[in-house]
């Protein structure tokens, strides 16, 4: 079977810094993987490589078995045109820390958007697809409300919806819930976690050390850059075998 | 019934004596003025009711607001068009683009109009040929081009171009980038982004300094009259030149613009919030 994510010593460096500095690991489809490590560490820019919103310096990066950003001819890479990048990130969800979602549009507006100007669903069939979606994250009457009328819970998972509309082979999560006040946050755990249940390929940014624990496959725990251990939550977690990582759970757990 | 043991509370307020003072003195000053003006037997307040319908003065109004319209319309999309070169990632455009906006903005718009009203004399002849070859795809006097309200409407669209382009581009760009990253990372290409997700956000800022712009156009559009640009000025000018009556025309002129202004601020006030549409509401998370 083919990885859903598959990174070789991927490298980013941003002018002369150096963010991701040679990252391995594989995210198999089902599967889902929680990204853990401290500020700076470089999660986000491994998040946004993975969909191309960043491109990699050096290593390869594959999502479904298709090299990111690039295509390989012979032992030349040559880029990808602006339309074949937006046409693979149809199939990889994002969820961002700050929502993100447009606020010109209404709840159902932001979920119908892409789908009918994207994927040239009809409008009817985009907006009850939409309406499905939003019954399925739980506001369902909310649809016509804009952003800016709903508390930051219902925001992210409308968030959630939008990306669910684009029927995603993968999503992504860059700490969902760290804008959101405490009693917030497991409004949004729940519906990312019935999406795990139903067998969503899924890789998450998180301080929810809880979700991780009871809805992660592996877990990675990354910092400077560089991929410190992984492996099931039980032994990343439970039993961690590098001084980086104790040091790290200490302080978070 | 009890009685209420707080009943709505009786004070004698502050006599604001200054205010008074300052409201005596401004309409003091405004009746002085008025009374000035309206006492000129030159003013002839009949002359004016004469004209303010008379055909010439209606043509001219029509001509004022087609210029207004065709030099916004044009002016607009092309400070559009200006404004995403100047923030494109290809160096040749940002610097046409920049280019363009320097000079047409570091120049008068009246040097801008009378330029192209004697265009003939610099370009005698229009002609674009096919790159690199003799072969014309057009070859006409320039004189035979520049007829009616042309000369006009080039000067005053491309001069709006280059000022609707600042203020797209300052639109564009208090749209936050995580806008844009949403849009790509659902698959939606620059373009589809652009026209879909960032134009209608940056509308809310490009709103208001655009329905100045219309109204500066529509009083602007008077120093045509100095290439005869058939406009509501050119047409009072025409025949106060012939008549004398001066001052009764250019009120005419006057009463026009301004009705014509305070129709435009109205509307304004209607385009504003329509473009303020869900980023209003209180308590949002998006703008925290
Ligand atoms: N576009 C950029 N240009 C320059 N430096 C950047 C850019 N994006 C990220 N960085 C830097 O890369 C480093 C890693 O950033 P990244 O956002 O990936 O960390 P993170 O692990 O997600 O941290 P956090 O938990 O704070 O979100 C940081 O030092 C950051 O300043
Ligand atoms: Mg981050």
């Amino acid at each position: 079977m083919t990885a859903m994510i598959k990174a070789e010593g991927v490298r980013k460096s941003f002018g002369q810094l150096e963010v991701l500095r040679g990252i391995d690991l594989q995210v198999a489809p089902g599967e889902v993987c929680c990204l853990l490590g401290p500020s700076g560490s470089g999660k986000s820019t491994f998040l946004r490589c993975v969909n191309h919103l960043e491109s990699v310096s050096a290593g390869r990066l594959w999502v479904d078995g298709q090299l990111v950003g690039y295509r390989q001819r012979g032992d030349k890479l040559h880029e990808l045109r602006e339309s074949e990048i937006a046409q693979r990130r149809r199939d990889i969800g994002m969820v961002f820390q700050r929502f993100n979602l447009f606020p010109h549009l209404t709840a159902v507006g932001n979920i119908m958007e892409a789908p009918v100007h994207v994927l040239g669903e009809s409008r009817a069939e985009a907006r009850q697809r939409a309406l499905a979606l939003l019954e399925r994250v739980g506001l369902a009457d909310k649809a016509d409300a804009y952003p800016a009328m709903l508390s930051g819970g219902q925001q992210q998972r409308v968030a959630i919806a939008r990306a669910l509309a684009m029927r995603p082979k993968l999503m992504l999560f860059d700490e969902p819930t760290s804008a959101l006040d405490p009693e917030l946050v497991g409004e949004v755990l729940d519906v990312m976690r019935d999406l795990a249940a139903e067998g969503m390929t899924m890789m998450v940014v998180t301080h929810e050390m809880g979700f991780a624990r009871e809805v992660a496959d592996t877990v990675v725990f990354m910092d400077g850059g560089v991929v410190v251990e992984a492996g099931t939550p039980a032994q990343v977690l439970g039993d961690p075998q590098h001084e980086r990582t104790r040091a790290f759970l200490a302080k978070v757990l | 019934m009890t009685t209420d043991p707080h009943p709505p509370i009786k004070a004698v307020p502050v006599r604001h004596y200054g205010r008074w003072l300052a409201a005596a003195a401004v309409a003091l000053l405004a009746y002085q003025v008025f009374a000035a003006l309206l006492s000129s037997p030159n003013l002839e307040p009949a002359t004016i009711g004469d004209y303010l319908f008379k055909d010439f003065v209606l043509e001219g109004v029509q001509t004022t607001l087609l210029l207004t319209v065709i030099a916004m319309v044009l002016g607009t999309a092309g400070g559009i068009l200006l404004a995403v070169m100047r923030l494109s990632a290809n160096p040749v455009l940002r610097f046409c683009a920049a280019a363009f906006v320097w000079f047409f903005r570091g120049t008068p718009l009246l040097v801008q109009i009378v330029f192209f009203g004697f265009l003939g004399a610099l370009l005698p002849r229009l002609t674009i040929t096919v790159p690199f070859t003799d072969i014309a795809v057009f070859d006409q006097p320039t004189n035979a081009v520049m007829v009616g309200i042309v000369p006009a409407v080039l000067a005053l669209s491309l001069n709006e171009m280059a000022y609707a382009a600042e203020i797209v581009r300052g639109g564009i760009m208090s749209v936050d980038s995580g806008q844009t990253e949403a849009a790509h990372a659902l698959g939606m290409k620059p373009g589809l982004t652009m026209r879909r997700i960032v134009l209608p956000q940056a509308m809310r800022v490009i709103a208001p300094p655009m329905g100045n712009e219309v109204i500066t156009m529509l009083k602007s559009t008077a120093l045509v009259s100095v290439i005869a640009g058939r406009d509501l000025m050119t047409a009072v000018q025409t025949v106060y030149a012939q008549n004398y009556k001066v001052i009764p025309l250019l009120a005419v002129a006057a009463i026009w613009y301004l009705a014509l202004v305070s129709v435009l601020s109205v509307l304004q006030w209607f385009v504003e919030r329509r473009f303020g549409r869900g980023q209003r509401a209180a308590g949002g998370g998006m703008f925290r």
